[in-house]
């Protein structure tokens, strides 16, 4: 055929359709990564988005920014797509594109189910926004779930929550939590089985022991939240009574069954972010991570506590003597396993020659305001303290001081430390300082002033109120915190723009690390190694680098 | 498959299929736990009838097709590995219709609880929890009867050789899951629950 030579004399030209069709149709451990967390910062926006209309309506008193029912709408699909649209994409994406580079590997253990996942989470996220254009269904009510991320019975029942939304929250995310399953699956499969020569278990990165750990918790304990949820479905479709008060049926059990769900969840979102600080902050210390087996043991010691501590979230409902003790015993053990990474991180830092590059400097800020997160959840599991507090702006303060201080400031940590091996440019370490700054300042001005209205008895999911209880100078404050950060996104969003247009050529190894990624191209070819690694200690690199003085000699 | 590699380059216990199907069996264990506590919890709490100690009969025939089913399917399995066509087929086919009779005696006690006794998803809550609980165990009879199916009769065709014994093995690996599920429900619905 005539067009044969043709091809062979020339490389075909790359249209932007082919570029298309090789990001929709990809297998590779790399590509979905990526394609994981851009989408999970691009609902990250949304839900930003969504906080800062909240914010707006509670600058002051008596305000008229948003209805009661948007209000209700906002903080629902806030907390809903913050989870599962954003948290679980993220680890998931980086647990993708670091496993198999981490541990020598040239792809995930089953790669068409982990695009499946991927396609299967982005669908289900896409679920659950149709929900505002398309739940209003046969009733003419509603629009998006307003009935808050944990969707307690009986409001989330037929009876209280008429047309579509709720089940769009429902269908969202069990579609979306296909992905995290088979992310799971594949995450351990392919550490238990991918190893390359020599890469023990004892061997292992702390990231991927950690988010090995994550995918059992995982497996655990995200089918159980199907399960609650295809219950809700029977009950709101075909009649059933699970949750039904009128036949005898117990609106508590979903709140056990949510939660059940629901506090791993905040581990299963939390350790990625342990696995992030677990490697930057030994590379920017210039030190072995202090105590590496005990961090592993920590780690497993949280993931099995924290099967059994989901009814601190239900203090206040009346469980009784016996099982109030039983829960906030149960949580505070939680504190000493977590407390050990603390000091494990602040022993690897201790003496150490700390570079303060943007990376290490969330890290940093990751310390300490997850020690204050800590100490705000050991209070929390005191049973009369949070009897006072309960459902107020404390709780509130306390758990974005987890989910933002601790875990998104290890993402942005995460993304300046391994965008350049993801795109091969270095993100500008000005415009991160900005961001950096902004950020945590901001941060810090909106969380720690809401510890004030909390404390002051401001309860949660209010959509505006009186003038006259003393909580405006904080809710203002509160408000104008959330200015800095979207400043600190916007420093980001441009040093990304700024980076893959002209950002500066990264090579294999910019931070002098340790671990083998660092050890092929930026970004890595398809294949990832040329020739499969042989491994000896747990810093493979160094070893490479320092032939004369190679950590195997030691451990 | 080659055999998996472990970190001292020798062979390790697990492939990655066993270590992806047990992760899977972790899961839906993980999934029906709930529909059990779900079961447990209810038990006796219904506000009307029928009740479970009027309508359930033992379901002694459903029981024995899918237990010795796991039997059939190990011998299908080993037959494989031992190059026996014949055997492996038959072995396929004996537990494609002794599932097929699980589905079937499954069937018709719903026939008499929903035509007979008037008991509904909807009736109260056993029929909630029933339903649900030996609904997604049947579901997964289902699926698992499906695929087995179409083992036997890509096995027929000719394309099922001793090679693909370790993937057979696999599917007998979730269809003996699904037997152990059915042990719980057994115990829980018709003998606990009764």
């Amino acid at each position: 055929m005539a067009s044969i030579p043709l091809a062979d004399t020339e490389p075909r030209r790359r249209f932007r359709s082919d570029v298309l069709h090789d990001w929709v149709t990809t297998v590779d451990h790399k590509k979905l990564g990526i394609l994981y967390i851009a989408s999970g910062i691009v609902f990250f926006v949304i839900g930003g988005l969504e906080a800062t209309a909240m914010r707006i309506q509670l600058a002051v008193p008596e305000n008229d920014f948003v209805s009661p029912e948007v209000f209700n709408r906002l903080f629902t699909m806030h907390g809903t797509t913050m989870v599962f649209l954003v948290g679980m994409p993220i680890i998931t994406g980086f647990g993708n594109y670091l496993i198999p580079l981490m541990i020598g590997a040239r792809d995930m253990a089953f790669p068409r189910l982990n695009a499946w996942g991927f396609w299967m989470f982005l669908f289900g996220g896409l679920l659950l926004y149709f929900s505002y254009l398309g739940s209003t269904g046969l009733y003419g009510a509603g629009s998006a779930p307003d009935v808050g991320w944990f969707a307690y019975t009986p409001l989330a029942g037929k009876a209280f929550s008429r047309g579509n939304a709720t089940d769009y929250w429902i269908l969202g995310i069990v579609v979306s939590g296909f992905g995290s399953l088979s992310g799971a699956v594949n995450m351990i499969a392919t550490a238990l089985t991918m190893r390359c020569e020599g890469m023990s278990l004892g061997r292992m990165p702390l990231f991927v022991w950690m988010m090995v750990i994550v995918s059992f918790m995982i497996l655990v304990a995200l089918p159980p939240l199907t399960a609650a949820q295809v219950m809700l479905l029977f009950d709101r479709f075909l009649g059933a009574h699970f949750f039904d008060t009128q036949a005898g049926g117990d609106a508590v059990l979903w709140q056990h069954f949510f939660w059940f769900f629901g506090h791993p969840e905040v581990y299963i979102l939390m350790i990625p972010g342990f696995a992030y600080a677990s490697e930057i902050i030994p590379v920017f210390s210039r030190k072995v991570i202090f105590g590496y087996s005990v961090m592993v043991g920590a780690t497993v010691a949280i993931g099995f506590v924290s099967l059994s501590v989901w009814a601190h979230h239900m203090f206040a409902v009346g469980m009784g003597r016996g099982l109030n003790i039983w829960f906030a015993t149960a949580t505070m053990i939680v504190g000493i396993p977590t407390g050990m990474k603390l000091f494990n991180w602040l022993a690897t830092m201790y003496g150490g020659r700390i570079r303060f590059r943007v990376p290490m400097l969330f890290c940093t800020a990751f310390l300490a305001q997850f020690l204050v997160a800590g100490l705000t959840g050991i209070m929390l599991a005191a049973v009369p303290f949070d009897w006072q507090v309960t459902d107020s702006y404390f709780v509130v303060a306390h758990f974005h001081f987890v989910l933002i201080g601790g875990l998104v400031c290890t993402i942005f940590g995460a993304i300046y430390y391994w965008f350049p091996k993801m795109s091969g440019r270095m993100l500008d370490e000005r415009l991160g300082r900005w961001h950096f700054w902004l950020f945590v300042i901001g941060f810090n001005v909106t969380f720690l002033t809401m510890h004030g209205q909390g404390l002051l008895g401001m309860p949660r999911r209010i959509y505006t109120y009186p003038a006259d209880r003393g909580w405006e100078i904080w809710n203002l404050v509160t408000s104008l915190g959330v200015v800095l950060q979207i400043a600190g996104v916007l420093f980001f969003v441009y040093a990304v723009i700024k980076a893959l247009r002209s950002g500066e050529p990264a090579g294999d190894d910019p931070w002098d690390a340790w671990t083998l990624e660092w050890s092929t191209s930026s970004p890595p070819p398809d294949y990832n190694f040329d020739e499969a690694p042989v491994v000896r200690s747990r810093r493979p690199l160094w070893d490479l680098k320092h032939p004369d003085d190679p950590d195997w000699k030691y451990e | 498959m080659t055999a998996p590699i472990d970190g001292q380059g020798n062979a390790t216990a697990w492939s990655r299929g066993e270590v992806g199907t047990l992760l899977l069996i972790l899961a839906e264990t993980s999934f029906f736990a709930i529909f059990i506590v779900g079961y447990l919890f209810y038990i006796g709490k219904s506000l009307s009838g029928p009740y479970p100690a009027d309508v359930l009969e033992l379901p002694v025939v459903a029981t024995i097709c899918l237990l010795s089913s796991s039997v059939t399917v190990v011998v299908a399995v080993r037959a494989l590995e031992a190059d026996r066509r014949g055997a492996f087929l038959a072995g396929i086919f004996a537990t494609v219709l002794l599932g097929g009779g699980f589905l079937a005696a499954t069937a018709l006690e719903w026939r008499k609880l929903i035509v007979d006794d008037g008991l509904m998803i909807s009736t109260n809550l056993f029929g909630t929890t029933f339903y649900s609980l030996v609904g997604f165990h049947a579901a997964h009879v289902t699926v698992g009867l499906l695929l087995l199916a179409l083992v036997g009769v890509l096995g027929v065709l000719g394309f099922v050789r001793k090679e693909h014994a370790t993937r057979v093995d696999l599917l007998s690996w979730y269809w003996h899951f699904v037997d152990v599920v059915w042990i719980a429900v057994f115990t829980v619905v018709y003998v606990v629950g009764v």
